[in-house]
């Protein structure tokens, strides 16, 4: 049987203000346990939680960036459940009126285009962290507590895992580009679950899903993804049932296991928040924020390609992330050829980044090191070898190109007399090869270009050796 | 006229995590059927083309701004907590997520 895949997406993304969505207590990733706290956390008697302004300017530029329309009014609600991550009892969230509707996000899969819906966009309150220990009690660190999210619910338009991953690398770029949240996975300011289900070819009705949680990189979305859709065959081929169930992935064998079975709908008794009082988002707000949007990945991307002429593939790689594009401009701006700088940055740049997994900003390269660094291959005052050299000293200790060249003495050398006296010494010392070559050996030339090469410390510049090479050996 | 059930009752108390004896049962499915019964005294009242109303108060867009201010010693806060270790506070574990 020929089965076709449906996928949701619930994506939660961290805001990057500098407090709590409903509580002055600072919200950033890393403090010791327990030190961002205030009494509004702790659900202490008589607090009143105060919605923080600079929460819904974030949560409206991310919904606007992925297109969504927004509330002119909304309100905050109360879903309850009991759980220790969360003192008050209830998690204040947005059921009714959230701040964004009917976004979509376009993606490329495979040369194919396709817009994904977004349904909803709202804000909501993280929980704290439990460390459970094997002792039958748990450790309460409630500094998340509070922290402000947005939760982007996409529609069941995501057909393949490789769909999935396209969206979510999407909805990072854009999200990161608007600078309301660092969206980093590994710190959990990403953080994704997917809806699955699977139905035969042509069937209208959708098939059962199963929600599939601990998703924490892009790859694991990626292979939850496909092991959850294998598993789900295999039911269905088998003559089984799909429950509607929970799934974690789990890291260690690439496969999903059984969380809970979910019986029926859990009942959240949700109630609007009668401490927080509507929100009236009125058009001059709007406009300021929108006004507030930079220019997103798929602009930019556009540009490089009409206005810079880059290939479209290195248009789509340079802006995956905010800092590599900055840095792309940044180094054209300074004057560097738009394709060498590309190339720099695609290649040995991002090399040297994922071999010492660091991010272009803990470098020391900056934009005006690797422009001196290609306009002094592009004069020819170094070769494209020595040009290694002094990118290495440029990544690691920042710098000049320039400076570094006349610091390390790697200037080419192109001056035909001195090359021409170095290629003498050569020939006389390799008589053989010239025999060689003139009997039809052409590994005999590269080797003697090689020689040269070795007595000039690798500055010799390569075109004029090999064009003084044929003119001694020609006397010969 | 609405009546609360014994099985509702017991299933919202469970819901609200709490353990009544079988008086307070009978004395709480009571109390409750007579709040449905207002309810349903409301529902009579015709609602068409009225907006929800979620909040009692008039006030709109009470927001602060995004600043740092009263934040708790951790110290002084765990003493608020049965028991504690490591600056984190201790709990029985429930496994749910």
């Amino acid at each position: 049987m020929n089965f076709e895949t449906v996928i949701g997406l619930e994506v939660h993304v961290e805001l990057k203000t500098n407090t709590k969505i409903f509580s002055p207590a600072p919200s950033h990733f890393g403090a010791e346990p327990n030190t961002n706290i205030h009494a509004t956390d702790l659900a202490y008697p008589g607090v009143l939680p105060v919605l923080n302004k600079s929460v819904v300017d974030f949560g409206m530029k991310a919904a606007m960036a992925l297109n969504c329309q927004i509330a002119d009014v909304m309100h905050f609600d109360r879903k309850h459940y009991y759980y220790p991550d969360n003192p008050k009892a209830y998690q204040i969230s947005q059921e009714d009126r959230p701040i964004g509707e009917h976004g979509w996000v376009e993606i490329e899969v495979d040369g194919k285009k396709k817009k994904i819906g977004i349904t909803r966009i709202h804000l909501e309150e993280d929980a704290g962290k439990l460390t459970h220990t094997d002792k039958g009690y748990s450790l309460v660190d409630l500094n998340r507590q509070g922290t402000p999210l947005i939760e982007i619910v996409s529609e069941p338009d995501i057909s393949s895992a490789e769909e999935a991953y396209a969206y979510l690398e999407k909805l990072k770029a854009i999200i990161e580009y608007t600078g309301v949240s660092d969206v980093r996975m590994e710190e959990g300011s990403l953080r994704c679950d997917a809806n699955i289900s699977i139905r035969p070819r042509g069937q209208k009705e959708f098939g059962t899903k199963t929600e599939l949680k601990n998703l924490n990189s892009f790859n694991y979305v990626r292979r939850g993804i496909i092991d959850e859709v294998k598993r789900q065959e295999d039911v269905l081929l088998a003559g089984g049932v799909i429950q509607q169930e929970t799934r974690r992935y789990n890291e260690a064998t690439g496969k999903t296991d059984l969380m809970r079975i979910k019986g029926g709908v859990a009942d959240y008794r949700f109630i609007s928040d009668p401490d927080l009082p509507e929100i009236h988002i009125d058009e001059d707000w709007k406009a300021r924020i929108r006004a507030e949007i930079p220019e997103l990945p798929d602009a930019r991307k556009e540009r490089y390609i009409k206005d810079l002429g880059l290939p479209a593939y290195d248009a789509m790689v340079l802006t995956l992330t905010k800092a590599m594009s900055d840095f792309f401009e940044a180094t054209v701006s300074a004057g560097a050829d738009a394709k060498l700088a590309s190339n720099w940055l695609m290649g040995e740049v991002s090399a040297y980044m994922n071999a010492e997994q660091k991010e272009l900003g803990e470098t020391a390269l900056t934009p005006e090191g690797l422009t001196s660094m290609i306009k002094l291959i592009q004069d020819g005052t170094i070769s494209s070898k020595i040009a290694k050299k002094v990118f290495k000293e440029l990544i690691e200790n920042g710098g000049n190109a320039e400076e570094i060249v006349k610091a390390k003495g790697l200037v080419q050398i192109s001056d035909e007399g001195a090359l021409r006296t170095m290629v003498t010494e050569v020939l006389e010392a390799n008589p053989q090869s010239i025999v060689d070559f003139k009997e039809g050996k052409g590994r005999a030339l590269g080797f003697l270009v090689g020689q040269v090469m070795k007595v000039s410390k690798g500055q010799a510049n390569p075109q004029l050796v090999n064009k003084i090479l044929a003119e001694e050996i020609a006397k010969h | 006229m609405s009546k609360v059930t014994k099985e509702e009752l017991l299933s919202v108390a469970e819901l609200a995590m709490l353990e009544l004896t079988d008086e307070e049962v009978e004395m709480y499915a009571q109390d409750l059927s007579a709040f449905m019964a207002y309810a349903d005294k409301l529902n009579e009242l015709n609602t068409d083309g009225v907006e929800p109303m979620t909040h009692a108060l008039q006030q709109v867009n009470v927001m602060r701004e995004d600043v740092v201010a009263d934040v708790l010693d951790r110290e002084e806060m765990l003493k608020g907590a049965k028991e504690h270790q490591d600056g984190e506070i201790k709990v029985p574990t429930i496994l749910s997520e």
